[in-house]
Formats: C-alpha cells, structure tokens, sequence
C-alpha cells in the first residue's frame, strides 16, 4: 500500500475524546497523529483563589477514573507548601486507597476496554454472550476495588474522607477484615485470568524509549520516592519542572512532554521496568507465567503489567490491612497552619506518574497551580510508536491498519479528560 | 421491553458515565434490559437510532450545543446526568476570572488560538426529561431512573434537604464539629454520605425547589463564616444556579 489515509474520529473504549490520524505517501509516513478533541476546563484557573481545604476536592474532579489519585496527589502537594508530614496512619490508608483504585482502574481497562479486542468481539456487550464467566470474574475484582475506596474513602469517584494531614474519618476494623477475606479469595480469580492471558496473543511490536516512574527504595513505589528514569538519573520530584518540560506544538497544539529524549512513557510498564524488583512475589511469578521480562520494550504489554501490577496491588493491600489491624487505628489531631509558598505532589496514578504543584499566599489560599497528567506525557511517546509500527503494517488492508493502530493507543489507556484538565487541541482538518 | 440507549459524554470527568458501570450487582441484569448502542467509553457501536439519552458533562463549546441538539431530537427521554449536566457544576468556577487571563494563564503567548464559551447547564440548550443529580450521580439512584424508565413511572427523586437523610442516619450535625454545610439548601438523595464521614455538605446536589438561603445564610453567618466564606461555599457547585437566582 503506497497511499494511506486514516482518520478514526472518537477512538471508542477509552477515556474522553481522540481521533487518530495517519497519512501515508509513497510508503512513506508523512503524519501519524493521536489529536486530542476534548474540551478543556482550566482547572489550574478554578483553583486559584480557592482555600486548601478545597484544592483536593476540586482536582478530584479532573478524572472520574483515577480521583483517588488526584487527591493524592493534591494532598501531598498542599502539605508539602505547608511543611507537614503526615502520620504513618494516613500514609498507610492512603497506600490502601490507592491499592483499591489500581484495581479498580486496571480491571476496567483489561477486561472491558481490551479484552474484547484480545477476544475477537467489539465490547464487553457481546463479551457477556461469548464469556460470561471473564465477565463475571472481571465485575467481582473491579467491585472489590471499588468497595476498598468506598471504605476507606466513603466513595471511589470523588472520594469524600481524603484530608490534609488524615481522614475526615476512619474506616470500620470489621469491615478492613472482611475487605482482607475478599482480597484474599479474589486470588482465584486471578489466577484465572492468568490462564486466560496465556492464552491470547499480544501484538509483537517493540520500540525502545525512555521511561519515568518514582523509584522505590524498600516497596514497589506508587505512594511516593524520588523520579527515576531508565536513562540512569534520578531527580526530586519538587525539581520536576528542570527534568521534564511541557510545550505547546503548534498546529496540533498539544502540551507534549518530554525528558531528555524526544519523547518518554510513563504507567504500568514503565513502574516494572524500573522496579520490577520490588513487587510482591506472586505478582513476580505472573510476570514469569505470562511473559513479561525486564527491560520490555512493546507498548502492547502495558495490558499484561496492569494485571502483573494489579496482583501486586491485591496482595499489598492485604498486608497493609495486617499493618493497620495490628497497630490498631486511632482518631488523630490534624494540626494545619498554612504558610506561604510553594508545594509539589508526586504520585504514580494508574497510567503513570502525576504532579500536582501549587503555589498558595499566606492566608491559604491558592494564588498559583500546575497539573502534569501522565496521558500528556505519554502523547509524544503514543505518536512515535504509530510511527514505529506503521512501516510494518503497510502490506494489510485500511481496516487491519486502523485496528492496530486504534489496539496501540488503548494500550497506553489513554485518560484524555485527564489530559485536557487545560488544554485544547486545535484538530487540523486541512 | 428492552430500550435502546446512548450515553454521551460533553465537558465531564467522565466519572458519572463510569458509575453507570459500577452497579456491578445490577449490570448484567440492566444489560439485560438497556441495550446500551452509543457509548464511546465502553463500546465500539456508534448509533444514532435510540429511545433514551444518557447526557453526562457540562455544555462549554459550539460544537457540543449542534452534538447536544441532535441526540435531543433523536432521543424520546434525555436524562441529564450529574452536577455538570444538571447545573454546570464545579467547572462554572472558571466564570469568575476574566475569560482572557483564563486562556493566557494555561496557554500563554499561543493563548489566541484556542476559544471556549461560559459554563452552562444542559437545560440552557435542550428539553430535560429527567435529571441526576450530583457530583458523581450516586448509582443506586441510576438504577431507580432506570427501573423507573422501563416500568413507565415517573422515577421517585427525594426533594427535601440533605439533612433529613443525615438525621435519617443518625449522624452528630456537622454545624456542631464547626463545620461549613450545604446540606439545609441541598437536595437529598446521597444518602448524606459528606456529612456521615464528618465532611460538610459542597451542595453538588443542587439546590431544593424551595430553598430556605436567608435562613441557611444567617446559620452560617451565626457560626462565624465570613461573607466570602459563605459565597465561596455556595459557588463551588452552585455557580451557574446562583448566577441565574443572581444569588449569592
């Protein structure tokens, strides 16, 4: 095929509004483009003159899917201007928070965004006629992530018990022990979706790229730690804006990333090709059982390091329930005092890392505000490997290209409300 | 009977189309009812040929109000669903800056290539049948609308105060922890789940019909929250619906 013109408007089974465009001549690759077409809603402008007691209940409301996250995040950039350390208690049931959503997230993407494509079938619609028992086995798993944020949290979307410096209030030890029991048992079903897994065949494609996540030291790090890149540096995460850099290219005019090469990616594979080594052994046995080695380089596996990662999330959020049961929970004072200046956030959100940096005055009121969200810096990644894998793909029809293309980008699990928090993308219809 | 239906998300997080999805005890059995044929978060199918509308966002751009008056006419029952479709929701809070700094403070010197229009609800542009309230919609109520649409009666949506449910629940008011709350001024149905986890009431629910605001604004004021405090609280996700009331 010589001449190649693509253009798939509203890429379903992913998260907000993306249309991939290609255009082929000669066998040439003059464009390979993923625009983003969401409607962007200036979050960084509706927080300004609001208190910190507000920021994290506003910045919730970037993404439905990973709120947890935002709030994290949110939380710890506001307690960072402030100079407060929270308690070992908060930082544990944030780490069991987190836990939940992970599951939650990586569960929703696996089985119902991309299994059907692994499946053959175009949705979990007709999945439930042809599989019912994954979809069953998928709706017990994403449940019990659900219901771990709504213990801890009071709900999953937009979470209601996240505070600066703790919990508005704690969850019920009962119900933490019976969460354990059904962390535990959910064991079974994950063992078989690692028998299904085995079982289906991930596109070969692999480009080699940079790639960004915290770095853990003693735990597979998703709470906090300093950034790391497989490049070999590390770097704080308040001094972010000197390592990573943001620019608006126009005409696409999308806020692209990137480090110290063109492009970076960031989520599920990139946390296991940086710490693989710290995961939780049964989440090490399923890497081995379905094929996953460090350093891995195909985009396409992104899918089996979420399940890789959503074990790993499983069996850590049990043993943190053990932490909290046996320590024993306790109301603790939360002391704020705003100060002056400037805060920095980092978390690792289910698609990757995700910065949160405010700036507030001394009243508590937030005068300044930035937002990395890990979809924008994955884009530039996105577009590289269309450009990767296209030259393979050139002797199949029209279709098949459009289907791979439309496989590679809900790989990555795109959350494009995410990334367009604040940013608007001029599509170039021309 | 089965229906068709579509769920079309505008200016949103995405959260409240998500939540249609979290009724896991329930969706098997509501798939098995709601043939779901437009729904680009979850499916491929992309039909314009439906009974119901889901509609989950707020309405911030041209495109979106020629999108939004398309399904309305193909569609016999539009739900707006979640504080942004209801009442515009958190977004409105960008209408309080200057419209220009809003653009050259995300995007600086390229700031004239780029346009958005004032936050406005759902209902500014098309007829809507039933709404959803809150920010998220709280799923137990997606499943009454549901059941209700399919069974033909009208869905039973509370219209009295959060704090008949917190009183219901047995919570200490959050006014005694010293606490700011909407929940005097907001409609129920969350099943008072803020001020159960000691969390003062946002109102992302709306507004009751009859709102008592004098009253709850004198409370506040008694409990020592200044005017801006108090008006800070009331646009968070009331905005749209205060500008329109041109209160507060």
């Amino acid at each position: 095929m010589k001449n190649l013109d693509i253009k798939v408007e509203h890429v379903t089974r992913v998260e907000g509004h993306g249309n991939i465009v290609v255009k082929v001549r000669d066998g040439r690759v003059e464009d390979a483009r993923l625009d983003i077409v969401e409607s962007p809603r200036f979050f960084e402008v509706m927080l300004q003159g609001r208190s910190w007691q507000e920021a994290s209940w506003i910045t919730s409301r970037i993404c439905g899917i990973c709120a947890v996250t935002h709030s994290t995040a949110s939380l710890k950039a506001t307690e960072d201007a402030f100079g407060i350390v929270p308690s070992a208690q908060t930082v544990l049931l944030r780490k069991l928070l987190l836990d939940g959503e992970y599951i939650q997230s990586h569960v929703l993407h696996v089985y119902f965004l991309v299994a059907p494509d692994l499946l053959g079938v175009g949705s979990v619609v007709p999945l439930a006629g042809t599989h019912i028992e994954v979809v069953r086995m998928a709706l017990r798993l994403k449940k019990l992530g659900n219901d771990l944020c709504a213990l801890v949290g009071g709900r999953h979307v937009h979470p209601v018990a996240m505070k600066v410096n703790g919990f508005t209030s704690l969850p019920e030890p009962a119900g933490l022990a019976s969460a354990r029991e059904r962390l535990v048992a959910a064991r079974a079903d994950l063992d078989a979706t690692v028998e299904l897994f085995k079982t289906l065949r991930i596109p070969a494609f692999t480009r080699e790229t940079e790639y960004l996540s915290l770095k853990g030291v003693d735990e597979y790090p998703l709470y906090d730690g300093d950034m790391m890149s497989s490049d070999g540096y590390v770097f704080k995460p308040r001094g972010y804006l000197e390592s990573i850099k943001e620019t608006v290219v126009p005409p696409s005019s999308a806020k692209h990333v990137a480090a110290r090469r063109d492009s970076y990616m960031v989520g599920a594979l990139a946390r296991f090709n940086n710490n693989h080594g710290l995961l939780h052994k049964r989440a090490k046995a399923v890497a081995d059982a379905v094929g996953l080695s460090a350093p891995c380089h195909n985009p396409f596996m992104i899918n089996v390091a979420q399940l890789v990662e959503t074990v790993h999330c499983v069996e850590h959020a049990a043993e943190t329930i053990d932490m909290l049961l046996g320590s024993g929970m306790s109301v603790e004072v939360s002391d704020v005092r705003p100060i002056a200046g400037r805060g920095v956030g980092v978390v690792e959100a289910p698609r990757g890392t995700l910065y949160h940096d405010y700036t507030y005055g001394a009243d508590g009121m937030i005068t300044g505000a930035n937002c990395i969200i890990p979809t924008g810096q994955n884009l530039a990644n996105i577009e590289a490997d269309m450009q990767g894998i296209l030259p393979g793909l050139l002797g199949g029809t029209e279709a098949d290209v459009a289907q791979t293309l439309k496989m590679l980008v809900r790989a990555y699990d795109p959350c494009i409300s995410c990334a367009t928090h604040s940013i608007e993308v001029v599509f170039d219809r021309g | 009977m089965t229906v068709r239906a579509g769920v079309f998300a505008f200016t949103s997080c995405e959260g409240c189309s998500l939540i249609t999805l979290e009724v896991e005890d329930r969706l098997l059995e509501i798939l098995g009812r709601v043939e779901f044929v437009n729904f680009r978060e979850a499916i491929d199918d992309k039909s314009d040929d439906y009974d119901i509308a889901f509609i989950d966002g707020a309405i911030t751009r041209e495109h979106e109000v020629g999108e939004l008056m398309k399904i309305r006419e193909r569609a016999a029952i539009l739900v707006a669903m979640g504080a942004c479709a209801v009442q515009g929701g958190l977004y409105f809070l960008k209408e309080y800056h200057e419209p220009g700094e809003t653009l050259a403070y995300v995007y600086g010197d390229k700031a004239g290539q780029f346009d958005t229009m004032p936050v406005r609800p759902v209902s500014q542009y098309v007829k809507v049948d039933h709404s959803l309230y809150g920010c998220p919609i709280d799923k137990r109520e997606f499943v009454e609308v549901v059941t209700a649409l399919l069974s033909g009666r009208r869905p039973n949506i509370p219209d009295y105060p959060v704090c008949n449910e917190c009183r219901m629940s047995e919570n200490i008011c959050v006014f005694e922890r010293g606490l700011a709350c909407m929940g005097p001024v907001t409609r129920a149905g969350c099943g008072a789940i803020c001020p159960s986890r000691h969390v003062g009431c946002f109102g992302c629910r709306g507004m009751v019909d009859k709102p008592a605001l004098d009253q709850h604004r004198a409370v506040l004021t008694e409990r020592g929250l200044t005017e801006e405090e108090i008006t800070a609280r009331y646009r968070m996700f009331n905005g749209h619906w205060g500008s329109a009331h041109e209160k507060p």
